[in-house]
């Protein structure tokens, strides 16, 4: 680790806190916000995200190695951590810092995008069954509750083993397409229980359109659950790739992937651990801070009203 | 009565849901590339087996002759294992049963004693140090927890051993008690792994539960009526939150046996997960939809199950023979 | 009064933490007033003056971790101070000596056991009643109240029942034990008008039945205007008038229970503009200083600016006392605005 990479550490360190303190100003006018903010855990873990992708944003200037390259398979290998191998090195002796950041530009990158498609597609799915009723919905959910059923890991499997060699695209819609119909279900209870309000009924009245009624009208307003299961489909996702990838029929080698690191590492754990250990430590803090998140959001779009005090 | 009838919607309509899983599964495992034949084999022997099997009729074909085959109960015959299907389905399924029943009941056992502690002390020192460690816990991957239980029960403190179901010298069935204990003892690691994430998990969700029950008017009207706080949470409290914990129940268990593939390769625990696994890469088409039809079997069977308890469980729920006159005095 | 006082509360103080940096809600700030066996007393007041924290601190239900009741407070029933009771011995008092039934019946009832067991419920916590006994005890609670088919009732759950229903349910639930003191607070808000119309009757048919006190909390006057033998109004956190209700109705005193009667619609009155009183009811983390009606009051001088008006009597009415400078001061009642 040089200078350089320990000063683009402090800076990403620096704009996170500043980032989360600025949001924090701004949010402390509404009071949905303000409730987030009052969650520690929740304000913890938005900032350790936002450190995380800054990070994983800023690859080669915090990484001192290239990734996959093998520094001296004579003498280097499995090198516990040290001042120049922050995480120490791997079997292959390659530096498990520079490996692990550029993995989470990967898996955090398949995350985001493959949470991304299954929101998406809930949303959807979820809104028009909502909305419209009848036999769209009948069709749209039993086609969900066959989602539901199907043995994801198995079709993921199948899909990732079967062809070998997925590119990145293909693995994102695999996961993603796979991953939708939980939402789905959330998003069509909170657009049903929507569509009686008084304000959408009053948009009809109105004239205004279907579709501009669902977008503008309706989902806004059932932002709570889809807020949720964004940031919890982006840690199960991120879960996902990492046990394709530990099993070897995700990302494959030499790229790396925060799975794929620990299964390297998996046959000197006993020797080195670092090479397994900290790549699962990064898997650990953002999931967990995804799921901080998503209890602060949880708790501060409920619409619970506070006890009426008088 | 009402529940007769909706019961038997419902297990049509998941018999329905099994049909459309297996359909599915059957369809991307012929569309996938590649051949049950290896490359090893002789060409004109995989031309021979590929007529034996029917492989090289339309895919139509194929999934109707399956179709009819599993309805008279026969699931077929593995290529990979060049034995029927069934046979070593039947083998597995017991440790996956096993791995399955011992980690669901950490799970829950545990998971609903946290949960309840916790919404006991909210907010004090112990629901606190508690509430960050199941977070902690329940964002692990459960494969990455699995390798450091090794390394740490199985390799540093070798209280445990590091894989397989039994010892293979002495215990290769189940013969004595001693046997058992050798079982249990190769048990505890995998269910473990798998039980303490899931009691993670369901700590954090009946913690949840208890306190937003915690809040309702009724517990306050019970408190009114001089119940003692005990009995509020015991009784009151914790009856509805176990609506909710039976849901959860239901989609439990199928989740632990489609989710054991992991757990399983690395414990090198001889299960279904495992098997399919393998069955997928051989592309080994009769065993893959096999466990295809089971795991969906279970998943629907466990939406089910959930279904009927919440209707015994929540009174709210049950068809009951009203009449006008219930609601027209006030 | 002849009749012995059941409750004496002295300066009842709940306060309330609020979010960071608005400072204490001071929800109950020093009220006092007495309860006589066998009376109904009637709160009124407006949302946010304090009379459902009133009446929650009596029986300690206030939640602890944001709400606390000051030390200095006390609330004497049968010679005992509940606030200090300890919590053995507050359960004793509570659904057995004084009863509480709430507002919304649907929330209050608990969705999952049926009305009997919940009515039972307090017969076998404080009489000790086999299930049978108090079984029996709730039909006969459900025949008490009014509703019809006790014996089929007794195992049906809350949300087979209506609102009205549910409420008379509630009240079987408060009585069972026959509880010296009866809180009700807004009983019939949630209800239709013609329901509250009979559940107020079968409240005052009760009260008499079983000679119980009533404390009736509602921001309706025309709900205490025929069911309440004494009324005390509360604004921002204290009361601001005592009296028996013909003596309020007639005379009343205090400018906000000026303020309130007019503000009642009269069919009998020619048709003119609704009085409204102007302004609104203060935040409870920042009462105004000396009389808290000032801001809203059309009388107010300088001397209600600066000083506070304890609880003066009027004269020739007695019993009847006013939180105003004006009961000093007659001649200042002129209208300024």
């Amino acid at each position: 680790m040089t200078l350089g990479n320990w000063l683009a550490l402090v800076v990403a360190l620096i704009l996170a806190a500043e980032a989360v303190r600025a949001l924090r100003h701004r949010a402390l006018r509404r009071e949905r916000w303000r409730r987030f903010f009052r969650h520690r855990t929740a304000s913890w873990g938005l900032g350790i995200l936002t450190f995380l992708v800054i990070v994983a944003l800023a690859a080669p200037l915090v990484a001192p190695f290239d990734p996959n390259r093998q520094l001296d398979i004579v003498h280097l290998t499995n090198q516990p951590p040290s001042w120049t191998f922050l995480l120490g090195t791997d079997l292959l002796s390659r530096d498990v810092w520079s490996r692990a950041v550029y993995g989470g530009r990967i898996s955090l990158g398949i995350g985001a995008l493959g949470a991304l498609v299954a929101v998406s597609l809930g949303t959807l799915v979820g809104a028009l069954a909502g909305y419209y009723r009848r036999w769209i919905d009948a069709v749209l959910m039993r086609g969900v509750d066959v989602g539901l059923a199907l043995p994801r890991i198995f079709i993921l499997l199948m899909a990732v083993a079967l062809w070998d060699g997925l590119p990145f695209t293909a693995l994102v819609l695999a996961i993603g397409l796979t991953s939708w119909f939980g939402t789905s279900r959330l998003v069509r209870a909170e657009v049903l229980a929507l569509r009686q309000r008084d304000f959408v009924v009053a948009a009809r009245a109105l004239g205004v359109g279907t579709s501009r009624v669902i977008f503008r009208h309706v989902l806004p307003n059932a932002a709570a659950p889809i807020i949720v299961s964004a940031a919890l489909g982006v840690g199960n996702v991120l879960l996902l790739e990492a046990s394709l990838s530990f099993l070897g029929i995700g990302i494959a080698p030499p790229e790396a992937s925060w799975g794929n690191m620990i299964a390297d590492g998996a046959p000197s754990i006993y020797t080195a651990p670092w090479s397994t250990l900290f790549p699962g430590l990064a898997i650990a803090l953002v999931v967990m801070s995804l799921n901080a998140v998503a209890d602060g959001v949880r708790d501060a779009l409920d619409p619970r009203e506070d006890g009426g005090v008088e | 009565m009402g529940g007769g009838a909706w019961l038997l919607r419902r297990v049509l309509a998941s018999i329905a849901i099994v049909v459309a899983v297996v359909t599915f599964i059957f369809i991307l495992i012929h569309v996938a590339p590649g051949r049950p034949c290896t490359e090893n084999l002789d060409p004109r022997v995989c031309e021979q087996l590929t007529r034996q099997f029917g492989l090289d009729k339309p895919i139509v074909v194929q999934y109707w002759r399956y179709l009819v085959q599993v309805v008279h109960g026969n699931l077929g015959v593995s290529y990979s294992l060049h034995r029927p299907v069934a046979d070593a389905l039947l083998e597995t399924i017991p440790f996956t049963l096993q791995l399955a029943g011992a980690a669901l009941m950490l799970d829950f056992l545990l998971g609903l004693a946290l949960g309840i502690y916790q919404a006991g002390r909210v907010n004090r020192i112990p629901d606190v140090v508690l509430s960050n460690s199941t977070l902690f816990v329940y964002s692990l991957p459960t494969f990455w927890l699995a390798l450091i239980l090794l390394l740490v029960f199985g390799e540093k403190l070798r209280w445990f051993p590091v894989g397989g179901a039994s010892d293979p010298i002495f215990c290769p069935v189940i013969d004595s008690f001693f046997c058992v204990v050798d079982r249990v003892w190769h048990l505890v690691l995998p269910s473990a792994t798998l039980g303490l994430v899931g009691a993670a998990g369901t700590a954090r969700f009946q913690r949840a539960a208890m306190l937003d029950v915690a809040t309702q008017d009724y517990v306050r009207t019970a408190r009114a009526k001089g119940v003692p706080e005990r009995q509020i949470v015991m009784r009151h409290q914790l009856h509805n939150a176990l609506l909710s914990f039976i849901t959860r129940f239901g989609l439990a268990f199928p989740f632990l046996l489609t989710g054991a593939v992991l757990i399983e390769t690395i414990f090198a625990w001889p299960g279904m997960g495992r098997l399919a696994f393998e069955a997928i890469l051989t592309r080994d088409y009769p065993l893959v939809t096999a466990t295809a039809l089971i795991a969906s079997t279970v998943v629907v069977a466990g939406n089910l199950l959930a279904d009927i308890l919440i209707g015994l469980a929540d009174p709210r729920l049950r068809v009951h023979a009203t009449t006008d006159a219930d609601i027209v005095t006030a | 009064m002849t009749a012995p006082v059941l409750l004496r509360i002295r300066d009842l103080r709940t306060y309330f933490v609020t979010e960071h940096g608005k400072g204490t809600a001071r929800a109950v700030d020093g009220v006092s007033f007495d309860l006589y066996a066998g009376e109904t007393l009637g709160i009124v007041g407006e949302s946010g003056c304090g009379k459902t924290v009133t009446s929650l601190s009596i029986l300690r239900l206030v939640p602890e971790p944001p709400g606390h009741v000051l030390p200095g407070s006390l609330i004497e029933f049968e010679g005992r101070n509940l606030l200090t009771l300890p919590a053995p011995e507050l359960r004793g008092v509570r659904g057995n000596q004084i009863a509480m039934i709430f507002q919304e019946p649907m929330t209050s009832l608990n969705p999952v056991f049926t009305v009997g067991n919940q009515i039972a419920e307090a017969a076998i916590i404080h009489q000790h009643l086999s299930r049978r006994a108090a079984r029996a005890r709730a039909i006969d609670m459900l025949r008490l109240v009014g509703i019809p088919d006790p014996e089929e009732r007794v195992d049906h759950y809350p949300h087979q029942l209506s609102g009205g229903m549910r409420q008379r349910v509630m009240i079987a639930m408060a009585l069972i034990c026959h509880p010296k003191v009866l809180i009700a607070d807004e009983p019939t808000t949630a209800l239709d008008v013609t329901i509250q119309a009979q559940i107020l009757e079968l409240l005052d048919r009760l009260q008499h039945e079983l000679g119980m006190a009533v404390l009736l909390i509602t921001h309706d006057l025309g709900v205490v205007a025929g069911h309440a033998d004494r009324l005390v109004v509360m604004y921002a956190g204290r009361v601001v008038e005592t009296a028996t209700t013909p003596s309020l109705f007639a005379r009343p005193t205090h400018p906000y229970t000026e303020g309130l009667l007019a503000a009642v619609p009269r069919i009998d009155a020619p048709r003119a503009r609704l009085h409204a009183i102007p302004g609104q009811v203060p935040a409870a983390t920042a009462w105004p200083t000396g009389c808290r009606f000032h801001p809203r009051c059309p009388y107010a001088w300088e001397k209600c600016v600066a000083q506070e008006p304890p609880l003066l009597d009027v004269a020739d009415e007695p019993g009847h006392t006013a939180r105003c400078w004006l009961v000093t001061e007659p001649e200042r009642r002129v209208a300024k605005r």
